[in-house]
């Protein structure tokens, strides 16, 4: 029989063991009675001979190995009988521990799924990141360096150690089927989907022969670019498409939900054949690179390959690749910067957490100290203290448990809506789900706090002072249980105070980032990103005449004012950054200060309302050719010039070729990094140049980044479609694409500070309401303990406003306790906040004094109602009551 | 209750096992036959038998099953398993091994007031 069997046959059991006992006495008494004694006699020799039947059923039940848990079981229905017979606790206590344990874990989902899960490949410990590492590449402003494409090429072909595959993002416009869209594209290695280890959902990978100038044009098409325009069809395969001019054949489509490096490419064609400039040479680094150790290979050995390859290629390649080497790392998701605001909520909702234990827990003590008699009576009749203790955290831990289940119920409803809300786009989104680890963590952190809430109140079961106890009932002993009471409210107190304040502090930043002035005038602007006819592209006259076609159009629009054009835009994703000097000695590139450089035509000005400060901005009659003409913001001529007068100075910029460029005028700066954070930005300089003067040999790759900005009188959305018409151009297969408005932009640059103001305003909301409903508990539970006395002080004379101060004055005590400890607390999240959060100051007086007066306010007028309730007692039905 | 019982710690699992080796034997009966091998020298306090009992069933020891007594009466029936047996040998052999050599130990000293 195994133990399982003896917990489900226990009644069973017990029988037997009656019976046996039973039968044992009959026996003796039987053998006494043949040897003559009266039979009630024998019966009461044998019973004493036995010994008291229920000590020796107990030790046979010890006996039997499985008494935890009988007893576990024991406790559970009691526990769950108890929670049935008092809906009224049950439904506060879970309803409140159930909301804990739920936001909880929508933010440990969101957390799990974005910052701790193992990339979604197969196997994804043996892939590794491969980067390039030059002495003067600055890692910290622009990550790690990619890989040249011949020298990508060179490590894949020798590589022992690693299989490497790289791609290249790039984008273009495809013309058929269907309308002329703008497509992310992805230039894939040949075996970048057997590297990753990821078999194609239809049709094949690329060919080795494809993946080289003048392979045969294929393509793979993503899962929803397959559904969006082939239908699904399996007839896709072998179809085709025109993609910036080429037709490519489809042969094969990915997985649903294939992404790299967090991006969803959308059509991916052989890397190879690719002829742009930056992969003719091993200057330019454009190939991201990753790899997957070979079987038996460690990390170590990968990188010592590496560096030997790196060696021979510096030896070989003086030129390019003398101070170059090559390195692996483990390939891990790229989240951004994600992971602070994350663990600032998990840290948030910790908070929220404990309060409601707290809650649960002075719920718990005041109903434990109601039971003190029964305890004591159990004691008395020889229950163990282990037991009783044991038996109270079971009932804590079964509350948790359920609570827990409701809390998780609470995470799957509530997870998706969560997301939803994240500003911009979550990263990995689609690895959010509940899973096992969830699950785990839920049901780690509902035991948990089902034992911290439970201790309290399980520590007291009585041990001293039983006859006392059993004497004086429950009433009397509550001196004790008010301590532990008021350090329940201090904490839950102090833990509001931190949320209210990091909330507060919230707050107040973004009201002032969002008054702060974003150096451009952002209403009335649309900003849209333009990809010219794939046929204008091969020829730089033509793209120049395009381009002016395109300005034209623009302009000649109802309710456009001006149309300029320009690569990178304020506040948008995006930024170009070049360095500079102000000597024709220009020191190594790590060692040149940074400015943000900007290709305009000259009404940008007017379009963004920048305003000019010196000199003049930049004319058409700035052409190629000529001196090459910059304008530069005041932080930069600040920066290069200190004092002087900036305007007709020199700059060297070694990416714009050997000669200086002339400064012509000095501009506002403009917040290019958002409101909230270009005050912190690493680069704040900013330099314009006009698009004229691009040389030709650029202008293809100019012209790919390029968008356009118009100023309207009108509301600037409704000139989009207008726009996208009248720009189509001849071929009909010019297109816009990522449009905004300006404001939008701006708004969108504090979408974080306003995502964290919302949720750490609800969790603050959250707080507050569970402190003082743990307050007003608390307060109704101690006052109704002293109705006796109560009614004693009235019945000697106090009049109910003296009681009400009693009361009251009480409460402000614990209040104002609790407040000084979440003070200190605030103090550091309110550092931490203003560490992680562009934007925050971390200590304003005034928004701690608020917030604490709101706290204040709110205990106070919880405190209230039973302090009124108190001041109303009738001193003579209160002292019948003793 | 009483705890009379001169037996040294452990031993009455031992006598148990010895007596419920020679056959099936209800749990009454083991009590008589301590007592009547003894010569009533070794008081086996009753309510200590049962859980020592059923501690050895619970370790496998010892197995039971419900039979009729002559009397017609059903009662639980103990015997040894194999494990039982092996067990039996081994805590013989030891307790002969303990005896002995408390005996010489005792012969000993007698010697040496000598």
């Amino acid at each position: 029989m195994n133990w399982w069997n003896r917990l489900w046959r226990r009644k069973q059991m017990e029988e037997q063991l009656e019976k046996e006992l039973r039968f044992h006495v009959d026996q003796h008494a039987g053998d006494l009675i043949a040897n003559g004694l009266h039979p009630d006699e024998a019966r009461r020799q044998a019973r004493i001979a036995l010994g008291g039947p229920e000590q020796v059923k107990e030790q046979c039940r010890d006996a039997r190995g499985t008494r935890w848990l009988e007893d576990l079981w024991q406790d559970l229905r009691y526990a769950l009988r108890t929670l049935r017979h008092q809906p009224a606790f049950a439904t506060v206590a879970l309803s409140t521990f159930a909301l804990g344990i739920g936001v909880t874990t929508i933010m440990f989902t969101v957390v799990n799924g974005v910052l701790l899960k193992p990339l979604p490949y197969p196997n994804p410990s043996r892939l590794v990141a491969v980067h390039g590492k030059t002495a003067t590449w600055n890692v910290a402003l622009y990550g790690d360096q990619n890989l040249a494409y011949f020298d990508f090429l060179d490590c894949q072909r020798d590589s022992r150690s690693l299989a490497l595959a790289g791609w290249i993002f790039d984008s273009g416009t495809m013309s058929e089927p269907g309308e002329a869209e703008h497509v992310d594209e992805l230039g894939a290695s040949f075996n970048l989907f057997s590297v990753l280890g990821e078999p194609l959902f239809l049709g094949r990978a690329f060919l080795p022969e494809e993946d080289r100038p003048g392979g045969t044009p294929v393509a793979i098409l993503s899962y929803g670019l397959w559904q969006s325009r082939f239908g699904g069809s399996p007839a896709a395969i072998g179809a085709s498409l025109v993609l910036d001019g080429r037709r490519f054949t489809v042969v094969g489509v990915t997985r649903p939900g294939l992404r790299l490096d967090d991006e969803e490419a959308v059509v991916y064609t052989p890397m190879g054949q690719n002829t742009a400039p930056y992969m003719q040479s091993r200057g330019p680094h454009p190939v991201t690179t990753i790899a997957r150790l070979r079987p038996g290979v460690t990390l170590v050995q990968a990188q010592e390959e590496l560096a030997m390859m790196g060696h021979h290629l510096a030896e070989q390649y003086p030129k390019t690749n003398a101070d170059r080497g090559f390195a692996a790392k483990p390939l891990r998701p790229d989240v951004g910067d994600v992971g602070s605001t994350l663990w600032l909520l998990l840290g948030a909702v910790s908070i929220v957490l404990l309060i409601a234990c707290a809650n649960v827990a002075s719920l718990l003590l005041a109903r434990a100290i109601s039971r003190e008699r029964e305890l004591a009576m159990r004691v008395a009749l020889g229950a163990a203290r282990s037991r009783l203790i044991r038996q109270c955290l079971t009932e804590s831990a079964v509350l948790g448990l359920l609570g827990g289940a409701l809390g998780v119920s609470l995470a799957a409803i509530g997870i998706r809506p969560f997301i939803v809300f994240w500003p911009g786009s979550l990263p990995r989104a689609e690895e959010v789900q509940i899973d096992w680890r969830v699950l785990l963590f839920a049901l780690a952190a509902s035991l948990a706090s089902g034992l911290l809430f439970g201790l309290a109140p399980a520590l007291r079961a009585p041990a001293q002072k039983l006859e006392q106890t059993l004497r004086a009932g429950a009433r009397s002993v509550a001196g004790a249980s008010r301590r532990l009471h008021s350090v329940f409210v201090m904490t839950e107190i102090a833990l509001a105070v931190v949320l209210l304040v990091a909330a507060g502090t919230l707050g107040r930043a973004l009201l002032r980032l969002s008054s702060l002035e974003p150096g451009l005038n952002i209403h009335n602007v649309l900003v849209t990103r333009m990809a010219l006819s794939p046929a204008t592209l091969a020829n730089p006259g033509k793209i120049r005449a395009a381009w002016k076609d395109v300005l034209d159009r623009a302009r000649s629009l109802r309710g456009v004012q001006s149309a300029t054009m320009v690569d990178t835009v304020p506040m948008r994703e995006g930024n170009n950054q070049l360095g500079y000097w102000t000597t024709a000695d220009v020191p190594p590139e790590n060692k040149q200060p940074i400015t943000l450089a900007t290709t305009v035509t000259p009404d940008y000005l007017k379009v963004m309302g920048i305003p000019l400060l010196k000199g003049r901005f930049l004319t058409d009659y700035d052409r190629a050719g000529d001196e090459p003409a910059v304008v530069i913001d005041d932080v930069l001529a600040q920066h290069a010039f200190g004092g002087q007068e900036a305007v007709g100075k020199r700059l060297w910029i070694p990416d714009m070729g050997p000669k200086p460029v002339r400064v012509v005028g000095v501009v506002g700066h403009v917040r290019h990094w958002g409101l909230a954070g270009d005050d912190q930005a690493q680069v704040r300089d900013q330099l314009y140049y006009p698009f004229a003067q691009v040389p030709d040999a650029l202008l293809r790759r100019w012209s790919e980044l390029m968008s356009i900005a118009v100023r309207t009188g009108i509301d600037p959305l409704s000139v989009v479609e207008p726009l996208r018409r009248s720009v189509r151009g001849a071929t009909n297969d010019q297109v816009i694409y990522e449009v905004h408005t300006m404001e939008q932009l701006a708004s969108a640059s504090l979408a974080r500070q306003r995502f964290l103001l919302m949720l750490f305003g609800i969790f603050a909301g959250l707080a507050l309401l569970l402190a003082c409903i743990g307050i007003y508990g608390v307060l109704a539970y101690v006052t109704s303990q002293r109705v006796p006395e109560i009614g004693l002080r009235m019945a000697l004379g106090a009049d109910p406003r003296d009681v009400l101060r009693l009361v009251l004055g009480q409460s402000l005590r614990l209040i104002f306790m609790g407040v000084g400890v979440g003070l200190a607390a605030a103090f550091a999240a309110a550092r931490v906040l203003g560490k992680l959060v562009s934007g925050v100051r971390s200590t304003e007086p005034s928004t701690f004094a608020l917030m604490v007066l709101i706290l204040v306010a709110a205990a106070l007028f919880a405190s209230f109602l039973p302090a009124r309730r108190a001041s109303r007692i009738d001193p003579m039905s209160a002292l019948r009551q003793e | 209750m009483t705890n009379k019982s001169d037996l040294p710690q452990g031993t009455l699992d031992l006598l148990i096992l010895k007596v419920v080796g020679l056959g099936p034997v209800h749990g009454y009966a083991i009590a008589q036959r301590l007592q009547q091998v003894s010569r009533d020298v070794v008081q086996v306090p009753q309510g200590s038998l049962y859980p020592a009992l059923h501690r050895l069933e619970n370790r496998g020891l010892l197995a039971a099953d419900w039979q009729e007594t002559e009397t017609g009466r059903e009662a639980k029936f103990y015997k040894l398993t194999r494990k039982g047996r092996a067990q039996l040998e081994t805590e013989a052999a030891s307790w002969q091994r303990l005896t002995q050599a408390v005996g010489l130990i005792l012969a000993m000293a007698e010697g040496g007031v000598e």
